[in-house]
């Protein structure tokens, strides 16, 4: 095939980069260079319209053993033991084919964590989709939910939390973003820098096929009505086949026989090969006739940009070759030496006895486009002037059981009942809690981690709501007595081409890193997907944050629900009563307007550090920090936990009790304290100078303020269990 | 006391065994699918996973697996085989139980806590257990116990129903059938009561961190009655 300008552009790269391709290389690239080229410079591999920004994340910290750059972020949690993890999205696939989509997404994420010689210990997923009446909703749901828990169900590591949101934004693009952390010996970790040259390089895993091809490149563009013929670019994931790569990269990572590892996800075996030699600042050589293939005949274009899943590329120490074969020989994995490292800084390829392809690897790697793109500010929203005499008319009973069971704020069992939770047999919080939390095995500690977004927050001001959806992050950890450490990002925004978004997507990034930065919380990984936009219509600029921290003994963990009779219930924090943005305002009285709750990281920190403190101390009997839907929905969600009433004592101040009971201010948790170490707590409190309200006194069975609400925590617990079942069902 | 828990390609559960085996005083080992023989033990355990990936019918292929003719010969001669979940499908799959286990009747994978109740204590995994109501824990997609008219008058005829879903109360009805099973099974014997398949996992009832503990009340009496 001829390589021409449309060509070029049919594989989605502009004019502009077609040119600077022929410049760069002094001739025009043969069909298999242009594949390689596609795949390396579109959005997905090259963060071409993000890296500019990217590098104002905060990245660095005491604990950090490797930041963003790598297959995962690793971070140290003493003794010898470290945490490896990272987030990454499989927006566009899950769209076109959910179960497949999901479930490769969960695979990909997943070798991504053992490739660095991590066992993987849990999952985590966040998931976004459109409006729960659009048609589509329910089908991709139900197909997204089966394919994470189809993959990591068989795989045998357990799905301890996620988080699930309905959005119109997202009718045309959903979000399936994935997380995975595990668990290695801070010295046995594999890295994918190559060294050495004339290294063998070895292919492991499933044998290559014709799918995914492009699928990088599908995922670095927006959607319109023909999407339903981009399905060849979806990967079709064999969990059983990722079970035996894991345990056969796992034993052969017990010797010391790899130089450097890389999974092939995107782009497959070309971003991979590329990575690895550009990493070592080496060349590389590859005979394609040499790689595993599934299907006859397949050109050296197909096997450069099949996606195909459960496949690795190693470079191993000269020698090791037949120990290595004869442990991917007990697995059934094919394995395959397949070339050499290089001193020739380029890629080389070969293919039954003819060169195909010879390209320098800078220009696909580190000399790659980098753009600065066009971008707008987004001003504060005004404040919202509710009127004071048309919240009266609203009857308090009604309004929460109401909010209760609104599709963002109801039970999720009917997702996380699909997910196998506890295999592996360390599992102390379950989903449902703040974040969850898994032993390390074998010994005291445990690592608490949750997924969190806030894409109305980040719409109505991107750098607000970055800022909020990390001190989220914060809190969730810190309500379950862990102790944050650090955050893996997934930045999921529309077209970076229109000013909009990516100003949205600037200003989100600089909220993170600000954040971040205070609470000495870095960013070690992350991923960006872009162009999550169909037909002219982008989602709501959703940035992802997953958590993780340590708990230092799992005995000491902290759960929701309300414990016993009589303990004394406060809010710590400040409630204001900021009600712009808040599920009351938007959902309720169908106000979309206004600013997102400001976020002030001196009362965030001091805040959560103290109440680490009275956790540590044993002072507290269940936590939970108060979020969407503001108070009245954070204590709610305590007693249906804990089969427990609550009752509220009356309002101080002149504070509007809608507000106060709805507003979502930020930096406020509530606890429950036994009445024997109120005095403690209250001192400790006072002399870190946090603001708290005595809020009421466990109860028996019902929730109950003054005459204005007197609810049995059945009803409540009925309202707020059955939506999501309910609408599966219907 | 030895035990031998077989590890198919697949098997997910199998560490999780080793640990609950080991707590409780087995000497445990674990045995690849690919040996010829199982060394001397007085239980072998099957442990649950998606043995070979579980493509075909579940635990079809790893009932025709080289192993699998040893543990076969071992329960014929009386040796205690307890298979959890995937152990149980391969167990009906390669005829040492009766009848099959299909999908889930609402079609979804289930992960949570069930009760069930101990129906028959003239065995040696149940024997010297108090409680007649176990809170266990079940994590399947095939758990949906079915098999004739004529088998399941035989199991019951002959005590071999093991466990059964119910509530805390004890009561089994449909609203606490996680799966479909006929009549509520969760478990059940071969003849001899040597061998037992169940869905439920007791190696992740172990802990009172974790699910809960009844799993315990299992094992410690397991290894009571092979001392």
């Amino acid at each position: 095939m001829k390589v021409t300008e449309s060509v070029a552009i049919d594989h989605g790269l502009k004019k502009e980069e077609f040119t600077k391709i022929c410049e760069l290389l002094k001739r025009t690239p043969n069909i298999t260079e242009l594949g390689i080229f596609s795949a390396m410079w579109n959005e997905h591999c090259s963060y071409k319209s993000s890296r500019k920004h990217l590098k104002k994340l905060h990245t660095k910290g005491k604990q950090v053993i490797q930041g963003p750059g790598e297959n995962a972020g690793v971070i140290d949690i003493g003794d010898d033991d470290a945490i490896v993890f990272k987030i990454e999205s499989h927006n566009h696939p899950s769209f076109i084919e959910p179960y497949q989509g999901a479930a490769t997404g969960v695979g990909g994420i997943m070798r991504d964590i053992f490739t660095m010689g991590a066992r993987p210990i849990a999952n985590l997923n966040s998931i976004h989709f459109g409006s729960p009446q659009h048609k589509k909703t329910k089908n991709l749901l139900r197909g997204v939910v089966k394919g994470i828990g189809g993959y990591g169900n068989c795989i045998g590591v357990p799905t301890i939390a996620g988080q699930t949101n309905f959005d119109e934004s997202y009718n045309g693009n959903i979000l399936v973003n994935a997380m995975t952390l595990g668990l290695v010996n801070k010295n046995k970790i594999f890295y994918s820098k190559a060294a050495g040259t004339n290294k063998p390089v070895i292919y492991v895993g499933s044998k290559t096929g014709r799918d995914g091809i492009h699928g990088a490149s599908m995922a670095s563009a927006t959607f319109d009505d023909k999407i339903e013929e981009k399905k060849p670019t979806v990967q079709v994931g064999d969990p059983f086949t990722e079970k035996l790569l894991l345990e056969a990269c796992l034993e052969l990572m017990a010797d010391n026989s790899i130089i450097s590892i890389q999974d092939m996800g995107a782009a497959g075996l070309t971003s991979s090969s590329i990575e690895m030699a550009s990493k070592g600042k080496l060349g590389i050589e590859l005979d394609l006739s040499k790689v595993p293939c599934r299907e006859e005949k397949m050109t050296p274009y197909e096997i450069m940009l099949s996606e195909s899943q459960e496949r690795m590329l190693i470079v191993l120490e000269k020698g090791k070759e037949n120990y290595a074969k004869k442990i991917f020989d007990k697995w059934n994995l094919d394995f395959a030496v397949i070339g050499k490292t290089t001193n020739s800084k380029k890629i080389e390829l070969l293919f039954e006895n003819n060169k195909v392809a010879e390209i320098p690897i800078d220009l696909l790697a580190e000399n790659s486009p980098m753009y600065d793109r066009k971008w707008k500010k987004t001003k504060l929203p005004q404040k919202i002037k509710f009127n004071k005499d048309d919240l009266k008319t609203i009857n308090l009973s009604d309004c929460l059981k109401k909010i209760l069971a609104f599709p963002n704020i109801s039970d999720k069992k009917w997702i996380w009942d699909q997910y196998d939770h506890t295999v592996m047999g360390d599992t102390i919080q379950k989903p449902g809690g703040d974040a969850g939390v898994v032993r390390i095995h074998g010994s005291k500690k445990a690592v608490a981690s949750s997924v969190d977004s806030s894409a109305s927050y980040c719409f109505a001001h991107p750098f607000s709501g970055g800022k909020q959806v990390v001190c989220e992050s914060w809190r969730n950890l810190i309500s379950v007595g862990a102790k944050p450490i650090a955050i893996t990002n997934c930045l999921n925004f529309g077209n970076p081409e229109k000013e909009k978004n990516m100003g949205e997507f600037v200003e989100c990034v600089e909220g993170i890193a600000e954040a971040s930065k205070y609470l000495d919380f870095p960013v070690v990984s992350g991923n960006v997907s872009f162009y999550n936009e169909t037909n002219d219509r982008g989602i709501k600029p959703t940035p992802t944050i997953g958590g993780v921290g340590l708990i230092s003994d799992y005995k000491k963990i902290i759960t929701m629900d309300f414990k016993k009779n009589g303990n004394i219930v406060y809010v710590i924090g400040k409630t204001e009563g900021h009600l712009d943005q808040s599920v009351f305002a938007k959902d309720f009285l169908n106000e979309k307007k206004g600013a997102p709750p400001s976020i002030n990281l001196f009362n965030e920190k001091n805040v959560g550090e103290t109440l680490l403190k009275l956790i540590d101390l044993g002072l507290v009997a269940s936590c939970h920090d108060v979020s969407l839907g503001g108070i009245l929905v954070a204590v709610s969600k305590m007693c249906i936990k804990g089969n427990k009433g609550i009752k509220i004592n009356p309002l101080k101040g002149l504070i509007n009790k809608f507000e106060y009971f709805f507003g979502e201010d930020q930096g406020r948790y509530i606890i429950e304290v036994n009445k024997s170490n109120i005095k403690k707590v209250s001192e400790i409190l006072n002399n870190n100078s946090i603001h708290y309200d005595e809020f009421g006194t466990v109860d028996e069975k019902m929730l109950s303020f003054k005459n204005d609400i007197k609810l049995p925590i059945e009803e409540l617990s009925n309202v707020h269990k059955y939506w999501l079942r309910n609408y599966m069902d219907s | 006391m030895k035990s031998s828990v077989i590890i198919f390609p697949g098997s997910n559960c199998d560490r999780d065994m080793d640990v609950a085996l080991k707590k409780f005083g087995f000497k445990n080992q674990m045995i690849w699918h690919n040996d010829q023989s199982i060394p001397k033990s007085d239980l072998i355990v099957l442990p649950g996973g998606f043995s070979y990936g579980d493509y075909l019918r579940c635990g079809s292929i790893a009932s025709k697996s080289k192993i699998i003719r040893s543990v076969i010969d071992f329960a014929n001669s009386g040796g205690l085989v307890l298979g959890i979940c995937n152990g149980f499908q391969i167990l009906t799959e390669s005829g040492l139980l009766t009848g099959i286990l299909q999908q889930n009747k609402y079609l979804n994978f289930i992960c949570k806590n069930v009760y069930v109740k101990v129906k028959d204590k003239k065995n040696k995994y149940f024997n010297n257990i108090k409680k007649d109501i176990l809170e266990l824990h079940i994590a399947h997609n095939e758990g949906n116990y079915f098999c004739s008219r004529d088998e399941i008058k035989s199991l019951e005829d002959n005590n071999q129903i093991a466990v059964t879903y119910c509530d805390q109360k004890g009561l089994e009805n449909d609203e606490n059938n996680p799966n479909g099973a006929l009549k509520n099974i969760a478990g059940i014997f071969n003849k001899n009561k040597n061998v037992l398949g169940m869905m439920p996992h007791p190696e992740r009832m172990i802990d009172k961190y974790l699910s809960g503990e009844d799993g315990s009340l299992f094992f410690e009496n397991l290894l009571g009655n092979l001392k």
